[in-house]
């Protein structure tokens, strides 16, 4: 399959698609084992679920929008996050510098876990939502302790490994290099059974080779793209001199910005690995998910759309049930 | 807030109000807010492909009235984003999100209020002004108290509110009875708000302080009400992709270093939890 010749994004209604139903009703999906309802999930990082039930109560259980639940990642220790401002409008999209704000491992166990899992619980005619956690870790003991603890905990359905983190000792990001990631994760794929998730980077020069990588070092999936690193325009201080605008110096560019690049990076990724592929990136209807379908995926992410519509999600599996792409 | 959708209005009218713009949406529906909590808003279409492609996230805005079956937001254009909303004409459509956040909170005993604003950000001290004079309640959930303060017997709201020029000191006509200075000196006392506020604290410091204005005043607030040891509550702006949690993107550090969502904790704060009111020039505006 080559990348060329699907750059249009545009609709093809003579194409079948394995999920559309004429009665309009999503059919399920089968992901590593996991079924889902519908082949829509979230970015990690992207929708908070115990503060959107804070915010928008008992409805948010009942009209859950997303098939799978995608933690933010989890590390091992707490962190703050990054100082603020952490936010730029871009064109057409939006950089940001979070910096992974979590509790850490234990905090997240104790407090969110609990809360997320009877959140995702079978809810009337609403079937169970499974739990994937995203974590991140800087070095291999990291990493397996981190998939250590999530193997413990029958809550969790599978595990999403955020490789866009630096290695200590080298500063380059575990998964822009392909050996890198392959060594890593042989050395700790071993801590879990359950289903895992490789999230790769897309600011690497060759994400087919990556995504090879994360099949060879016993990824049961990946996911793609992640935001790409991008810096927004620094504006001149009092004195004159040009600065950082955000708090955490550059951030990661998200939205219909980065839509045909995502295309571009799932379609090459998927040609290259056996293993099912989760696509994203600046998805906002089921036209753009139907593009990630055919490119090879075999769920869809929905991430900054999220933060514009709540429900995002939610229209666009009807609408991909309802074969409206 | 209830129920878990944005929710398309009417633009009811759009009307000049000096250097700004009254938004008014039909939401003869919608349930009601609480003074001090927010909408987010974008309109339904034109919502991007402006200047530098953008405006693309909604924006968030106080709710400044709640009447009629309508919510009153003011504007100013400072961006693409409140540009477009500044356009707007009746019976053209608005995405809105709200009501959201945590509102002002019902004041400790028999102190009076002192609502202090500043520019654009008077806007929620117009629905707290209301919902004072009504002693109604304020259906805000997460209020220890479900009733605003009532007003002493016979004392009107004190309203202290700053400008940077006449035409903006026009926003004044949103409240009743303000006290209005400038930064030009073209309306009322040529200074800034502190000077009215450090005025009314000096004859009854029995008082406690709602504001909302830019940050520069809030900071100055926050330390006058701190060295007089006056309760404040401050509404604060930030720059927030979603207002419901999601994208971590709106926080400001609080006392002890954590960051606190300004969407979820806030947008009103007390004042005792911020070390300071910091510039928030990141905001999409």
């Amino acid at each position: 399959m080559s990348a060329e010749g699907r750059g249009h994004d545009r609709p093809d209604g003579e194409r079948s698609s394995p999920s559309q139903r004429p009665d309009g009703a999503p059919s399920a999906v089968s992901f590593c084992g996991l079924r889902l309802a519908h082949p829509i999930v979230n970015a990690s990082g992207t929708f908070d679920a115990l503060a959107a039930l804070a915010v928008f109560g008992e409805d948010l259980r009942t009209e859950f929008p997303f098939a799978a639940f995608v933690s933010k990642t989890i590390t091992l220790a707490p962190r703050a996050g990054n100082p603020p401002p952490r936010l730029w409008e871009a064109p057409a999209g939006l950089i940001n510098s979070i910096g992974l704000p979590n509790r850490g491992l234990e905090g997240y166990l104790e407090h969110d876990l609990p809360a997320l899992a009877a959140l995702l619980a079978a809810h009337g005619a609403r079937p169970a939502v499974p739990l994937i956690t995203n974590v991140m870790g800087s070095t291999a003991a990291e990493i397996a302790t981190l998939l250590a603890a999530c193997e413990e905990r029958p809550e969790i359905a599978a595990v999403e490994l955020n490789v866009s983190c630096p290695n200590v000792r080298t500063g380059l990001d575990i998964g822009a290099d392909p050996a890198q990631l392959q060594a890593v994760l042989e050395q700790t794929r071993g801590h879990l059974r359950k289903p895992l998730i490789v999230k790769l980077t897309p600011n690497t020069a060759d994400v087919a080779a990556c995504a090879h990588a994360a099949q060879q070092g016993g990824a049961d999936a990946i996911s793609l793209i992640n935001t790409l690193r991008a810096r927004a325009p620094a504006p001149r201080g009092p004195a004159g001199a040009p600065r950082a605008w955000l708090g955490g110096g550059t951030g990661g560019l998200s939205g219909p910005a980065i839509r045909l690049v995502a295309l571009a990076q799932v379609a090459a990724a998927a040609a290259r690995v056996s293993i099912p592929v989760i696509g994203m990136g600046g998805v906002q209807s089921a036209r753009h998910a139907r593009a990630l379908l055919d490119a090879g995926a075999s769920l869809v992410a929905v991430g900054t759309e999220s933060f514009r519509d709540p429900t995002a999600a939610s229209r666009i599996a009807r609408e991909l049930a309802e074969g409206r792409a | 807030m209830s129920g878990f959708a944005r929710r398309l209005l009417k633009v009811a009218a759009n009307e000049r109000l000096g250097a700004y713009r009254l938004l008014r949406l039909a939401d003869p529906h919608g349930p009601a807010p609480a003074p001090g909590q927010f909408a987010m808003l974008a309109a339904a279409a034109r919502w991007g492909a402006g200047e530098d492609e953008r405006p693309h996230l909604p924006r968030a805005f106080s709710i400044a009235r709640w009447q009629d079956g309508e919510a009153h937001y003011l504007l100013e254009d400072v961006g693409p984003g409140t540009r477009r909303l500044c356009e707007l004409r009746a019976g053209e459509d608005v995405w809105a999100l709200a009501p959201l956040g945590v509102g002002f909170r019902p004041a400790p005993d028999d102190a009076r209020p002192l609502l202090v604003g500043g520019g654009v950000g008077i806007a929620p001290l117009a629905i707290l002004q209301d919902g004072l004079a009504r002693g109604r309640p304020t259906l805000d959930p997460s209020a220890q108290d479900p009733f605003l303060p009532a007003p002493r017997e016979g004392a009107p709201v004190t309203v202290l509110l700053g400008f940077r020029d006449g035409e903006r000191a026009h926003g004044a006509a949103l409240l009743s009875g303000a006290q209005v200075c400038s930064d030009d000196g073209s309306v009322g006392h040529r200074g800034p708000v502190t000077d009215l506020l450090a005025h009314e604290l000096d004859r009854d410091a029995h008082a406690t302080v709602y504001a909302c204005g830019p940050p520069a005043m809030l900071e100055a607030v926050r330390a006058l009400c701190e060295r007089r040891a006056v309760p404040a509550q401050l509404a604060l702006e930030a720059g927030m992709a979603c207002g419901f949690g999601a994208c971590f993107g709106c926080v400001v550090p609080t006392r002890g270093g954590a960051y606190a969502r300004v969407c979820v904790e806030g947008p009103v704060f007390d004042a005792a939890r911020l070390e300071c009111v910091q510039a928030h020039t990141g905001a999409p505006r």
